[in-house]
């Protein structure tokens, strides 16, 4: 398949496939023929909001014509993996998730991609596409040209430049290569750059695969001031935090609150961490506002976890049956329902409204501190004392240590990773990921002792709870037994695993990786990274 | 993937208009369908304007040194692929002969393609030889074109006992009348007994029609360029018909 695009100035107004036919010259017995009637159709893009499939090499299309809706789901060379005829009347309803998609190869393929995360639409567009074929001397079609006219009406109103596209029928590939030579040679014709999705999101002033507030997206140089450079951060997690605000609210998928603490986490650690370079007063001003915010969101995250880990949890039964743990899954979905409730309306709020808002306008009046400290000093400061206190807090460790002990370290090495993720646009990105490696096997392991933690106080929460309710049978009671069991042993198998990886994390190699990373030799080849790539 | 082959003994009863017509119908329908067109004449390659020639003939297929999927061609229409013809196929008895297993070698070498397509369309040459036998082993479902004579459902009869002592799986039967002639009492008469007694008859008759014959100046299936003609209406339900029996669910 070749892919062209129409300078639109070239061929302002000009009626362009008979213009084509007219200017393209053909030769060894091919000519062109019309290819019929025009065909008009509505096209969505859809992809999950952090664009799982584009970053995959995947567009899944959806493409209603002449009474009938496709889904089409094309890999990198734009070649078809797989189609599905849509049901009249049945369309899937968007967003939803992969699990809404018919059965059949196209959800086979895109259901391990997406995962969790809901399909969205992503842009929208109606297309006009008139065809030109082209035969040979036995007058059989031996490739197509389609037009195609695309006017972008989502995520903004746009005319996207003319598409041509090139297929060759099946057995007859080594004709294309000489059309698509005559046809590059037409002027105000140049090779496409990128798909149809890109194409309509380019018209409307966008880009696929942008994230709002990837940290590591941000371009820092090591002499930013301190205080700016903190100011842009914030404010890439205030972008990442209010886009995921919608998502939440709409109750779209799990990872849209997920996402959204996650910003909230990093902010609340940079203004603790990092406070002292923001203008007095800010960070005190604003930390219980995030906190505040950080706490509305937890108790449905926790159900959340809980409902996403059930399907495992029911796996890992022996002795009870999964329609046992029924009545606890009808628990946790109306728990869920009642928290969301609540969350929705603080997200409503406008307290919630007024702490974006202010927060918004205070980091966008940070001038120039007086105290030049420089964003590479403060980083190299900050970092080198997370790391000192993460490996305080795991050397004080013994096997007598109670549960928040390992609780206390884990919210200090995810410090640490913000911060090295905070700052991540000064270092060299093989190096950054090289100093992180142990870090981030250490975070897997805390992380699997606390969620078992977690949970297992819970469900012991929800036992009472449901047996004062007398809501459910005996069995549902000695299910969940079986459950906090199984988070009990899960939780045993974490902390007998977490000797070596704090071993592995505290050993002088992967401190002293650690240790490079601020210092100003490796600064220096990042930045002349960062100035390479920008030239 | 479900195979249907349309085969007789005789020579100028309707198979490959037959093939031609269903084959589109069958794509028209949404199904990815491949016909192989495996005789040597190579009319139904002629109809879809493609040279009959394959790429190391019959031997390179047969022996598998050369891949089907290299040799398909893509037919002017959406989903409608051709296995084309090649002279070398006159010899084709000949290589099966030769082959591993020959009666069942049709089959293995279109098993690849499951994945490809739902439907394939064996358009056969009139003969009866160990070609035929390893057509009939591959097909789900017989669609023979008949004209309306005594003699004819008496080769039918004949077939249908030949199939009848295969081992393992039997492709299904589906017979119906070709070329009608509708001033012909005969002809009447049986097209409308037959199939009211029989199973393997469908309720749909193919008469004889100029427009089928117009497909050799068209060089497309009539249901392409005529779709409205009665001919074109006839194919499609002769299609139902097939589609039903072979168990392809819309």
């Amino acid at each position: 398949m070749h892919e062209f695009v129409l300078d639109s100035e070239a061929h302002a107004g000009a009626d362009v496939p008979p213009a084509l036919a007219g200017s393209v010259t053909l030769d060894g017995g091919l000519t062109w023929a019309n290819g019929g009637r025009t065909r008009a159709s509505r096209r969505s893009w859809l992809d999950t909001f952090d664009w799982r499939l584009y970053r995959a090499g995947l567009t899944l299309e959806q493409a209603a014509c002449r009474g009938r809706t496709l889904l089409l789901l094309t890999g990198r060379d734009g070649d078809l993996l797989a189609s599905q005829v849509l049901t009249a009347g049945r369309e899937p309803r968007w967003p939803g998730l992969v699990s809404d998609l018919p059965a059949g190869p196209l959800h086979e393929l895109v259901e391990p991609v997406a995962g969790i995360r809901a399909l969205c639409p992503v842009a929208r567009a109606t297309s006009r596409v008139t065809q030109l074929r082209v035969l040979n001397d036995d007058a059989k079609t031996v490739a197509r040209l389609d037009v195609d006219y695309m006017s972008v009406t989502f995520p903004a109103r746009a005319a996207a430049p003319a598409r041509l596209t090139l297929t060759p029928v099946r057995g007859y590939a080594g004709v294309t290569d000489r059309i698509s030579g005559a046809i590059i040679r037409v002027p105000g014709i140049s090779a496409a750059r990128g798909t149809a999705l890109e194409s309509a999101l380019a018209a409307a002033g966008l880009r696929a695969g942008d994230l709002p507030g990837k940290a590591t997206a941000l371009k820092l140089s090591p002499s930013m001031p301190a205080a700016a450079a903190l100011a842009t951060i914030l404010t890439a997690l205030l972008d990442a935090l209010e886009a995921n605000v919608p998502g939440t609210i709409r109750d779209i998928d799990t990872e849209f609150l997920h996402d959204l603490r996650i910003a909230v986490r990093r902010t609340r650690s940079a203004i603790k961490l990092c406070g002292s370079a923001l203008p007095a007063g800010l960070a005190r001003d604003f930390r219980a506002e995030f906190r505040w915010l950080g706490d509305l969101t937890t108790p449905t995250r926790d159900l959340d976890v809980y409902l996403l880990g059930y399907a495992r949890m029911t796996a890992g039964l022996v002795a009870a049956s999964p329609a046992d743990l029924c009545p606890f899954h009808d628990y946790l979905v109306r728990s869920r329902a009642a928290q969301y409730r609540g969350l929705a309306a603080g997200l409503r709020s406008v307290r919630f409204r007024r702490l974006t808002t202010r927060w918004r306008t205070a980091l966008k009046e940070i001038g120039p501190a007086r105290k030049r400290r420089t964003v590479a000093q403060l980083a190299a400061a900050r970092i080198g004392a997370a790391q000192r206190s993460a490996l305080q807090a795991g050397q004080l460790i013994s096997a007598a240590s109670p549960p928040e002990s390992l609780h206390e370290l884990r919210k200090r090495c995810k410090e640490l990773r913000y911060l090295v993720e905070m700052f991540g646009s000064l270092y060299d990105p093989a190096q950054r990921w090289q100093a992180v490696r142990e870090l981030k096997a250490l975070q897997d392991c805390l992380g699997a002792f606390q969620d078992a933690e977690v949970q297992r106080t819970e469900i012991r929460a929800f036992a009472s709870q449901l047996l004062a309710d007398r809501s459910v049978p005996a069995e549902t009671l000695l299910a969940m037994g079986e459950v906090a069991a199984g988070l009990a042993s899960a939780q045993r198998e974490a902390r007998r695993e977490f000797d070596g990886r704090f071993a592995d994390f505290a050993r002088p190699a992967s401190q002293a990786r650690l240790a490079l990373l601020t210092r100003e030799d490796g600064l220096a080849r990042a930045d002349g990274l960062t100035r390479t790539a920008g030239a | 993937m479900k195979i249907f082959a349309t085969y007789n003994i005789k020579g100028g009863v309707g198979k490959t208009a037959a093939a031609v017509n269903l084959g589109y119908l069958a794509a028209k329908d949404g199904l990815r369908v491949l016909l192989w067109d495996l005789d040597p004449q190579g009319a139904a390659s002629y109809l879809f304007r493609i040279k009959p020639r394959v790429k190391g003939g019959g031997k390179g297929l047969i022996r598998g040194t050369k891949s089907i999927d290299s040799a398909i061609k893509g037919t002017d229409f959406d989903g409608l692929d051709l296995l084309p013809a090649d002279f070398t196929y006159r010899n084709l008895d000949l290589l099966l002969d030769s082959a591993k297993r020959p009666a069942r070698r049709l089959a293995a070498l279109l098993a690849p393609l499951k994945a490809e397509y739902d439907a394939v369309f064996l358009d056969c040459p009139p003969s009866i030889s160990l070609l035929s036998e390893s057509v009939l082993h591959a097909a789900d479902l017989l669609l023979v074109p008949l004209i309306p004579t005594t003699l004819s459902v008496r080769t039918l009869d004949q077939l249908t006992e030949f199939i009848g002592d295969f081992n393992g799986d039997r492709p299904d039967v589906l017979a119906f009348f070709s070329m009608i002639d509708r001033r012909k009492r005969l002809h009447t008469q049986i097209a409308v007994d037959l199939p009211a007694e029989r199973r393997d008859f469908a309720a749909t008759v193919i008469p004889a029609l100029s427009v089928i014959e117009q497909m050799s100046v068209q060089r497309a299936p009539v249901a392409a360029f005529s779709p409205r003609s009665q001919a074109a209406r006839q194919y499609g339900r002769l299609w139902q018909e097939a589609r039903e029996r072979a168990g392809l669910t819309s």
